[in-house]
């Protein structure tokens, strides 16, 4: 390797007849046709693109055709600069960045001395533009900000589910005990909020009869073998629809979270730190699923001003 | 005629006045250069096929019946969102072409951002003076990733309307300022209809003139700080050695233009990407599963899963779960990724000088060593994106899939980081490993032990930088010796490598 003292030349000292400007292919004939072919090529494949878009080609015939002719064209291109064109090497002269303190100083000393000038005996001036621009930059974001969006105030807090609300299927049909099979789940709604991402609620059915406490205090929250969980994860909010009644588990499909029906949905799996919230639900006189009352908890992923309830 | 026409402009804007200058720009030549310009020329790419999508695509949530050319969905009733990016993959010519070769470019920028993001790291090229433009690059990752997300979130299909579910959820978890911050850039509580229009102008407009902007500062401090090169050839750290911007800079990187979007172009042709039509529309009680985001979130994805599920209560407040994995890890990355030139010369380096010349990697095994290992973590990540994949493959519980990832987050980069120090220090005493083969033999001997012994070359094999011949000096024309009576000394210096 030559040693790092060797200077190449500056393009604009050197002649056109120096070693520097021979062509760097070996064989520069063979490297010409290379190139000539590239073009054609390129040449072919965009013309072959015109045709195809004219008779309204699938998306692959498109593709290729302006693809490859793209890549040829740009292969031509590359093949004519690396090697039909001066090897070099050349240089040039790079000024380092750092600055001097003098030069430093002169720009210091013109803005200091010029502002002193303007500002001189006035900073009245200086302070009410200040005041006044200070307002303006305060006022100027009261608009954007408030027009961004509402206060959450309390819509994390509760669902659209009251007490007496008919547990709704999708296509607005209310359900009963005789709709699933054991083993079987169903998404519903309150009939006043259907397909909501917020209210959806997965009903379970985890056995024959009988009702089913997850946790005490819950004693009638699940009659007949029927339970009811919010769909919405309290990991990262993906819908858990997924159900796998021989472990009696509902499984998240984002990050596999799965939570234990016959246990509260108490997570026994993966990154969701809370169980879903549990729907109270009853079978009304005319045979529907109804709900006792509201969610007790907020449903869903954690957020900064959710309380903190374990 | 067109002299008239350059000699009226020119008149008026003294372009030959510094043409001269711009066409003799010296660009050093090393393949990892070219890493950052893949980056530019998709990002035209992007710019050019999104114009085009842009002309076709609605961003409104409203319901609208979907009839048209793709049956299978003949009837549904969908958002224009996602009936209008079904009309362009189905019912625009060339449109399905356009969206698979927007999406493809985006995947390849991102790509390329964080390949060129890795050259300049382990190149030290981040050291002063260019300590800022490390800082813009990192700025534009982070737009890049975000513009990426936006992108593929607005077509309102399945997948990706599962990812905003996700964003919302991360961006309440932010403390102090996270419940309204969400409820502020998605125009109320999730779901509302605002996302698709609101994504749409950060999207198209905002984020893209941003990078812009961004960009054209990134490229002008590469101009005005001359492009860093590596050490030999001449090269010094107050010179630029390598090939003019006329004619052969212009040929190789207009070239290199061509063949990126080719091939972006080749895979937009026979690669399938994105196929919303087999996701379905987006509705909220319905789950996607075994469908992955695109590859540039997939770290954020591994982290969700890998993530313990604990939280963390205060009274009347809390921090939810997916703070830590989806805003603390890539805040405290990010962070260490804008300081870290400045961390480097003060805690490894003490070196506050100014650096044209670049590092081999191994030439700063504390630095290489440091920048795999965090690099292992986030590959680590990625891979723990797909646990339910491979607990099915490999048909092991996802329990010890999941714990695998947990403890390979933690074991590989402190494995990573002491055998690439190593690598390093071995490498240093190689002085011409990476260059070319050395030519040895081995031999066995009576005892059965083997030898490696250097042998002669190989035959009919040169290595003529080795052997440089000195070229006579070179005849310049009489009026560039007179202008440059310094610069043409007798020996001119200049050695011809001898080719055959
Ligand atoms: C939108 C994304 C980006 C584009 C289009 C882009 C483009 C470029 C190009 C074309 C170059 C000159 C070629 C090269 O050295 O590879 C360059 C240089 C550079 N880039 Fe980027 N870049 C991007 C992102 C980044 C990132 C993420 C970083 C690091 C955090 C970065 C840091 C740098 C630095 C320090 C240089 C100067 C390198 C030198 O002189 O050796 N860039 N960029
Ligand atoms: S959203 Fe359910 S596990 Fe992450």
């Amino acid at each position: 390797m030559p040693d790092v003292t060797e200077e190449h030349p500056n393009l604009e000292s050197v002649s056109l007849d120096a070693p520097q400007f021979e062509v760097a292919a070996k064989n520069v004939k063979r490297t010409e046709y290379v190139t000539f072919g590239a073009f054609i090529l390129g040449f072919i494949g965009f013309a072959a693109f015109g045709a195809a878009y004219t008779q309204n080609a699938p998306t692959y015939m498109l593709g290729l055709t302006i693809g490859l002719g793209l890549f040829f064209f740009g292969f031509g291109l590359v093949s004519w600069g690396k090697y039909l064109m001066p090897q070099g090497p050349f240089s040039e002269p790079r000024p380092l960045m750092e600055t001097t303190e003098q030069e430093r100083e002169l720009l210091k000393a013109d803005f200091t001395s010029r502002g002193k000038v303007a500002i001189k005996r006035r900073s009245f001036l200086v302070k009410a533009m200040a005041a006044a621009g200070g307002v303006f930059g305060i006022v100027a974001a009261f608009p954007l900000i408030r027009s961004l969006g509402p206060l959450p105030k309390n819509s994390l807090m509760t669902t659209k589910w009251r007490k007496g609300s008919y547990l709704t299927t999708i296509y607005g049909d209310k359900v009963r005990p005789s709709d699933l099979e054991v083993g079987g789940i169903v998404t519903v709604f309150p009939e006043d909020d259907l397909g909501s991402a917020i209210s959806q609620t997965i009903l379970l059915r985890v056995k024959e009869s009988g009702p089913i406490v997850t946790m005490p205090g819950r004693e009638n929250w699940a009659p007949d073998g029927f339970v009811a969980y919010s769909k919405v994860c309290t990991h990262a909010g993906c819908p858990v629809g997924l159900y796998e009644h021989l472990e009696q588990l509902l499984v998240c499909p984002c990050h596999q979270s799965m939570f234990n029906v016959k246990d509260g949905a108490m997570p026994v799996f993966g990154p969701a730190p809370r169980p879903l919230p549990q729907l109270p639900i009853y079978i009304d006189s005319d045979g529907y699923f109804r709900a006792r009352a509201g969610y007790d908890e907020p449903i869903g992923p954690g957020f900064w001003t959710r309380g903190g309830t374990a | 005629m067109i002299d008239a026409i350059y000699n009226w402009i020119d008149n008026r804007l003294a372009l030959s006045k510094s043409g001269r200058h711009l066409l003799n720009k010296i660009f050093p030549d090393h393949w990892s250069f070219m890493i950052g310009e893949i980056a530019l020329y998709s990002f035209i790419v992007l710019l050019i096929s999104g114009v085009f999508l842009t002309l076709y695509f609605v961003p409104s949530e409203a319901m609208t019946i979907y009839h048209g050319a793709y049956k299978p969905l003949d009837g549904m009733r969908v958002s224009q969102a996602y009936a209008s990016t079904i009309n362009i993959s189905f019912g625009v010519r060339g449109g399905l072409f356009m969206r698979q070769l927007h999406h493809w470019a985006a995947n390849i920028f991102v790509g390329s951002i964080v390949v060129h993001m890795l050259r300049v790291f382990f190149t030290g090229a981040f050291r002063r003076p260019r300590e800022a433009n490390w800082m813009i690059g990192a700025t534009l990752l982070i737009l890049a990733i975000f513009n990426g997300f936006l992108g593929y979130s607005i077509p309102d299909d399945l997948v990706s309307g599962t990812g905003i579910r996700i964003a919302f959820s991360i961006l309440e978890s932010i403390p102090f300022v996270g419940t309204n911050l969400a409820f502020f850039l998605f125009g109320g509580n999730y779901p509302g209809t605002d996302i698709i229009p609101r994504f749409f102008i950060l999207h198209v407009l905002i984020l893209p003139l941003v990078i812009l902007g961004l960009l054209a500062a990134h490229l002008g401090m590469l101009v005005k700080h001359k492009h860093t090169q590596f050490k030999g050839r001449g090269a010094r750290n107050d010179n630029v050695v390598g090939s003019p911007l006329w004619p052969n800079y212009a040929a190789k990187a207009g070239g290199f233009f061509f063949l990126t979007t080719g091939v972006t172009a080749i895979l937009a042709a026979l690669v399938q990407i994105n196929p919303i039509w087999q996701y379905g529309p987006y509705v909220p009680y319905k789950v996607s599963y075994a469908v992955q985001p695109d590859w540039y979130m997939g770290w954020l994805d591994g982290a969700l899963r890998v993530m313990p599920s604990w939280e963390i209560h205060l009274p009347g407040h809390m921090i939810p779960n997916v703070f830590f994995p989806g805003i603390l890890l890539p805040g405290v990355t990010f962070t260490l990724i804008y300081l870290w030139p400045f961390i480097e010369s003060k805690f490894i380096t003490h070196d506050y000088a100014e650096h044209h010349l670049l590092d081999k990697p191994r030439d700063n095994p504390m630095r290489t060593a440091i920048g795999a290992a965090v690099f292992a973590f986030y590959f680590v990540l990625f891979g723990a994106s797909s646990t339910d994949v491979l607990a099915n493959y490999l048909q092991v519980s996802l329990n010890v899939v999941l714990w695998a990832f947990r403890i390979a987050c933690i074991v590989v980069p402190i494995v990573v980081f002491p055998v690439a120090y190593k690598i390093c220090l071995e490498l240093q005493h190689l002085p011409e490993a990476g260059k070319r083969k050395r030519h040895m033999i081995i031999v066995r001997d009576e005892e059965g032990a083997y030898h490696s012994v250097d042998s002669e070359e190989y035959p009919g094999y040169v290595t003529p930088e080795l052997a440089p011949v000195q070229i006579e000096e070179v005849d310049l024309s009489p009026e560039i010796s007179a202008l440059n009576a310094t610069a043409t000394p007798k020996d001119t210096g200049v050695y011809k490598i001898p080719r055959d």
